[in-house]
């Protein structure tokens, strides 16, 4: 059984239909990311999920049981099982709050009376490699990255079979980014977690995501696994957002597809394909509406996808 | 001839806190000239700010130059008197910041902001409005006379920052400061931005400072690298000498650990262990030492000297000392 089913998931915040049908499912201990622009939905698919936004229309199964809309009563208890990391790591954290408080209130939230909360902290600041006095330092006592692991280890702290991760890497340093990637990597395979992450870093893709979906105007136009997208994308969009991923190498520069543009507004949705007026690829029959259509296990919604 | 239009010699710059001095910059040593773009790459903390701050002199009131001169054309700024400074920012040399969403004024709309920024100029309003609207549709903002009647939050974060570039471009400056251009923007559009600039680099032939910690930006965009670590430059050189043939360990490592810079799935990222220095409480030798996989005794017990190793390639390492020339 998936961990996580996500089924035709619509989102709207009055004319603006953020969701407009986004499906993905998530196995134990896997690993999914979102990628796409700003602005193309992939916060609100993770906070519909957490119920933290609204979803109008669709489903979403966390273990089999239907969570779209259930009330504070029902998702609490859930919460326990699902975490959420969100994308500013310092804004996510109450400034008047040690960080011990911090990285235990997931325990007072649910009711764990009988846990030992100091020796908790120190377990959690342990795992997440940050010094254990730490647990009495206030957040604006933190650089970003240390925040960033606070975020991670109060995340953990109910050892959660998924984790919801919003942009955990930006904002940080290349060489801290590593550092938390593979923490990530690391706790995921020790505890087999799941994980959903969004980022527009493709790179950090690359090395955490078994499977990926590409997200565009509120839809997914590719999925697959990682390995398969990077090597070949069939959807013009996930090209150009691949090629405008700049190399660190000066001799790598020029080889790009121009994305043109910027997406059209949500209130005004492009007839057809959606993509066609930025498309480097656009044909005459990009002016129908594509469907969503799934080839062994790649799914791709594009009427003149690129060659195999 | 290549004429240098910044100098910058020798700097250090201390912040006075509480507990004692912070050696913010310390015998910072590069050059920009007519035209070129030099990049600025280091983490968070190594002084990036601090340096573009002294340079239009708009530094926090606790700052003490200590020593050193910031030349540009020339004359030393940190001694020119401040209506002089007033003169040259804004004019000579312009910034564009990080944070797109924040550089307008929200209750002022484009245009107005635009005719604000000449007010130097003598032109007739309609003449400045043109001007505004030339300098808009040179970085690409379509309709752009229609486009100076709308507010800042009509626009997208990407418009928002094309728009700081059109603005700080419109009094062709000599000198472009780029700090972060890119950071708050998606890769697309940080594509778009940094053709944007090469395009006006060329139309326009301004110098640019470019400061990012996103190598693959500064690979794309520059000519010179400047690598900072921590209050000083330790290594800098020719974009292709800095990314092919980096000489100090610090450099290596930085370009080892951008997962661009990794083909492969890797399960463990590289990564640099350690953390970076109290610049309150500097520990004598080379400030990399700690986190070096390559220090040797010498490390611990004098600064490396920022060596020429190759016609303007220079690091700060004992490693290269026997292979420098000057």
């Amino acid at each position: 059984m998936s961990l996580l089913n996500v089924v035709d998931l619509h989102t709207s915040y009055g004319p603006v239909n953020v969701l407009a049908g986004v499906s993905f499912t998530v196995q134990p201990g896997e690993t999914y990311a979102l990628v796409g622009e700003s602005g193309s939905g992939k916060t609100t698919v993770i906070r519909a999920i957490a119920g933290l936004a609204p979803a109008q229309d669709g489903s979403v199964t966390f273990e089999g049981q239907e969570i779209r809309g259930a009330p504070e009563k029902v998702m609490r208890p859930l919460r326990k099982d699902m975490a959420m990391m969100f994308q500013d790591p310092v804004g996510s954290l109450s400034p008047r709050l040690t960080i011990r408080s911090l990285i235990t209130e997931p325990y007072r939230i649910q009711g764990m009376k009988d846990k030992d909360l100091d020796a908790e902290a120190k377990r959690l600041l342990e795992m997440v490699n940050l010094p254990t006095h730490f647990a009495d330092r206030y957040p604006y006592q933190l650089s970003g990255g240390q925040a960033r692991r606070v975020g991670v280890a109060r995340a953990l702290a109910l050892e959660p079979k998924l984790i919801l991760a919003d942009e955990p890497t930006a904002g940080l340093d290349v060489s801290v980014q590593g550092e938390l990637l593979n923490l990530l990597n690391d706790l995921r395979e020790r505890l087999g977690l799941a994980m959903v992450i969004i980022t527009h870093n493709l790179s950090v893709v690359r090395h955490v995501a078994d499977r990926m979906g590409i997200m565009y105007l509120g839809r997914l136009v590719e999925e697959g696994t990682t390995e398969t997208i990077f090597n070949n994308p069939r959807h013009p969009y996930t090209r150009c957002l691949l090629s405008a991923n700049p190399e660190p190498d000066p001799d790598a520069r020029l080889e790009r597809i121009a994305l043109k543009g910027e997406p059209p507004s949500l209130l005004k949705r492009p007839s057809g394909c959606e993509f066609r007026e930025r498309c480097p690829f656009a044909k005459d029959i990009c002016t129908q509406t594509p469907e969503w259509e799934v080839d062994g296990g790649h799914g791709l919604r594009c009427l003149a996808p690129l060659p195999q | 001839m290549t004429e240098t239009l910044l100098e910058i010699d020798h700097l250090s710059v201390d912040y006075e806190t509480g507990r004692g001095d912070l050696n913010a910059l310390r015998d910072i040593t590069f050059n920009i000239n007519k035209g070129e773009i030099v990049g600025i790459v280091g983490e968070s903390g190594c002084g990036k700010s601090t340096l573009i701050s002294s340079i239009l002199r708009l530094t926090a009131p606790n700052t003490r130059f200590r020593e050193g001169e910031i030349r540009f054309k020339g004359q030393d700024l940190l001694q020119a008197p401040e209506r002089h400074m007033r003169d040259l920012r804004g004019a000579d040399i312009s910034i564009v910041f990080q944070d797109p969403m924040q550089t307008h004024n929200p209750v002022l709309t484009i245009g107005q902001q635009m005719l604000d920024i000449q007010h130097r100029s003598k032109q007739s309003k309609a003449d400045k409005l043109a001007h505004a609207a030339k300098m808009l549709g040179a970085v690409g903002i379509p309709d752009p006379e229609a486009r100076l009647k709308q507010y800042p939050h009509e626009f997208s974060g990407g418009m928002r920052q094309r728009i700081a570039i059109a603005m700080a471009l419109m009094s062709e400056p000599d000198l472009l400061i780029a700090d972060e251009p890119t950071t708050a923007l998606d890769a697309t559009l940080e594509v778009q931005i940094i053709e944007r600039l090469q395009e006006l680099q060329r139309e326009f032939h301004c110098a640019i400072l470019f400061i990012s910690h996103h190598l693959g930006v500064i690979a794309e965009l520059c000519d010179r690298v400047v690598v900072m670590y921590a209050g000083a430059v330790v290594e800098s050189g020719d974009v292709r000498e800095i990314f092919h043939n980096p000489k100090h360990p610090y450099t290596r490592r930085l370009i080892e650990c951008d997962p661009g810079h990794i083909k492969e799935r890797a399960r463990v990222l590289p990564t640099i262990p350690g953390e970076v220095p109290d610049l309150a409480n500097l520990p004598g030798g080379c400030i990399f030492r700690d986190r070096c996989d390559q220090a040797m005794a010498q490390c611990a017990s004098d600064v490396p000297p920022l060596d020429q190793l190759k016609e303007g390639h220079h690091a700060a390492c004992w490693l290269n000392h026997e292979e420098a020339t000057t």
